[in-house]
């Protein structure tokens, strides 16, 4: 278990700020996703604690130590690659033992060792194989068990999950939480699905252009989303955003009602036309305009997206028109230029 | 029906040619033709031809095969002085060049593999011994080891290890083609140079086949250069590595510009090879039974050392 904590961390590759001045720090024994779309710095910052790039600027720490300049051998950060990385030409037992071997760690210890990591994955059968006749999920557990046999202080996860096929990643999502759980150690997991980092993490860092925008559990990312960045990344589909003048209304899908369904007061009431309706099982969402209701909204009447359960009293259909409602108590206002969260301004809901 | 007859007859003949090669019979022997004629006139012709010589008595001067001896050439070449040397030497040449292409190209590999300034300018000089004539090379290199103005000797010399009290004797010169096992070593020398840059490409490109996060992996699990040169790398080579020996072995194995230009198999047959020995019988001393003898001798292990090498590689890459 460990603290890691990076302290104003940039990274740039000639005029390109990959990691541009990021302060992030972990509880111990914390599982903190790194949440952001493909080129957004999340792999070069993960880069940077595991050893394999150095920094620019700024400080690595692992327990109050400062880890810059030091070996990835010599830091006790164990990392598991998005393709696994296995040896190819290796056994899976060998596989497991190469961290012990490169170490020169005693052949009891190594013994020892191998025997827990196999119990606690669960892979005392694959241990003659070779990595190529292993499933995917197969190969995850291997690499698990290779990073985990060295004791790390902390684990470094690159997207785990996203080579695996569909139907069993619910499953491995739920085996590396339950391993979280078990063993306590610090991780930081790197992904650009926001379903991986909301459903697993403690907490959840959004990085975007080498800048982290909001580090917070999944509830306040998706509730309380800190700018406008956030607001239209988390969620799926996202967070509605509608111009009132120099602000930005932030509505979920699910924060829509039609008015008179709830007594709340509302921050706005919109006048909707419902253009096309998508069936997704327990759920429906509706795509319409926005054809009154919002004051100073530009040329372009704003298109909006509404979600509504299977039983909802009403059903809708494209084509049709109706008045909704955002409670004053679920939206959210952005200012325009600083993109930052703001109060709600004077005038709304009156 | 009719409109269609006639668009048929309506089609240039040029496009109805175009029509015919396309018919997968058609194409298929079309584009293998010209590599079985090149086999046939320039492999099989030859090598059998070469098969025949070799048991008759044809001389340059009544190059026929009308009078078949038999195995008498094998007989009468195994019997030679020259051929005991001239085996010895070519499997141990090769073998030798072998050993150092091996060793160099991986060290090179590695080097080349990484990013560095002045990377391209290294590469540029690195392939300049492949890209130069043999014979040009072979000036050059006659004149670095040359037994009275070699540069190698000044700077030896000078260094205190050649010359009166130095260490290595009390004479000036090395002689380096004028003595058995120094002519050797220079023929070595002078193949390892030349086949690098041939040998590294080999090796580089399955070097840059290895993911790069298979490496990484193994430096954050703690293991040095050594470790994972050793236990990730090669391993990852072994069928490329393959490969590059066996092609090196064929090409220096049959190779004999390098003795020709320097050595001449001198002094005596101490420095002889076997293609080079095959040469001067068959062409400049006209026997051509006994020159095709001498070259066929090594086909056979050519021939299984090939098989075994390609299965040794399919077998690695199923694994």
């Amino acid at each position: 278990m460990a603290i890691l904590q990076t302290q104003s961390l940039k990274k740039h590759y000639g005029r390109i700020h990959a990691v541009d001045g990021v302060d992030l720090t972990t509880a111990d024994g914390e599982m903190l996703a790194v949440l952001g779309p493909s080129g957004s710095g999340k792999s070069t910052l993960m880069r940077m604690v595991a050893g394999l790039e150095e920094p620019s600027s700024g400080d690595i720490l692992i327990d109050g130590r400062s880890v810059v300049g030091i070996h990835p051998r010599h830091r006790n950060v164990a990392m598991v690659f998005q393709s696994f990385a296995l040896y190819p030409h290796m056994s899976v037992r060998d596989n497991i033992r190469f961290p012990l071997v490169s170490r020169k760690v005693s052949r009891a210890e190594q013994r020892s060792k191998l025997d827990w990591v196999t119990g606690i994955l669960e892979i005392d059968d694959l241990l003659d194989r070779r990595p190529t006749r292993l499933s995917g999920g197969q190969s995850q557990k291997v690499a698990l068990a290779r990073a985990l046999v060295r004791d790390p202080e902390l684990f470094v996860f690159d997207e785990p999950l996203s080579s695996l096929d569909a139907q069993i990643r619910s499953q491995a999502r739920a085996e590396l939480r339950s391993l979280h759980d078990r063993t306590q150690i610090t991780t930081l997991y790197v992904t650009h699905d926001q379903l991986e980092a909301l459903g697993l993490a403690d907490r959840v860092a959004v990085i975007h252009n080498g800048v982290l925008h909001q580090v917070g559990t999944p509830r306040a990312l998706y509730q309380d989303p800190a700018d406008l960045f956030v607001a239209g990344f988390i969620g799926d589909p996202p967070m509605n955003l509608l111009k009132m003048g120099d602000t930005v209304l932030g509505a979920r899908p699910e924060d829509l009602f039609r008015e008179g369904e709830i007594s709340e007061p509302a921050a706005v009431t919109l006048d909707v036309e419902i253009d096309q309706v998508e069936f997704l099982g327990a759920e429906s969402l509706a795509y319409g305009i926005v054809r009154g209701g919002l004051p100073d909204a530009g040329e372009q009447p704003p298109r909006v997206i509404l979600r509504f359960r299977q039983e909802a009293e009403h059903h809708f259909q494209a084509g049709e028109r109706g008045r909704f409602v955002v409670p004053r108590s679920r939206a959210r206002f952005f200012d325009r230029k600083t993109e930052q969260r703001v109060a709600e301004p004077k005038g709304v809901g009156a | 029906m009719s409109a269609h007859t006639a668009s048929r007859e309506s089609r240039s003949l040029s496009q109805r040619v175009v029509e015919f090669c396309d018919r997968p019979r058609v194409l298929g022997a079309l584009m293998f033709g010209p590599a079985v004629i090149y086999v046939v006139v320039f492999v099989a012709v030859p090598f059998f031809l070469a098969i025949g010589l070799s048991l008759s008595d044809a001389t340059v001067g009544s190059p026929t095969l009308n009078n078949l001896v038999g195995l008498q050439n094998f007989y009468e070449v195994v019997h030679q002085e020259a051929f005991v040397i001239g085996l010895r030497n070519s499997l141990l040449i090769t073998a030798l060049v072998i050993v150092c292409l091996l060793v160099l190209a991986t060290a090179a590999t590695e080097l080349l593999a990484r990013d560095f300034k002045g990377k391209r300018l290294l590469q540029i000089i690195f392939i300049l011994p492949w890209a130069m004539p043999v014979s040009l090379a072979a000036i050059t290199w006659l004149w670095f080891l040359d037994s009275q103005f070699s540069p190698l000797d000044w700077v030896l010399v000078h260094l205190g290890l050649l010359g009166p009290g130095g260490l290595w004797g009390p004479a000036s010169h090395a002689y380096y083609l004028g003595r058995e096992w120094l002519g050797i070593a220079s023929v070595v020398v002078v193949d390892v140079w030349r086949m690098l840059p041939l040998a590294t490409i080999i090796v580089l490109a399955g070097r840059l086949s290895i993911p790069r996060e298979r490496l990484e992996q193994a430096t954050i699990d703690g293991a040095r250069f050594m470790r994972i040169l050793f236990r990730v790398i090669i391993p990852a080579l072994a069928p490329v590595l393959i490969v590059a020996v066996l092609f090196t072995a064929l090409l220096v194995i049959g190779e004999m510009s390098m003795v020709a230009l320097l050595t001449r198999g001198g002094p005596g047959h101490s420095t002889m090879v076997l293609p080079y020995w095959a040469y001067l019988k068959g062409i400049e001393s006209g026997d051509l039974g006994q020159g095709a003898a001498i070259a066929l001798f090594l086909f056979p292990v050519l021939l299984v050392a090939a098989v075994l090498a390609l299965r040794m590689a399919y077998r690695t890459q199923e694994d």
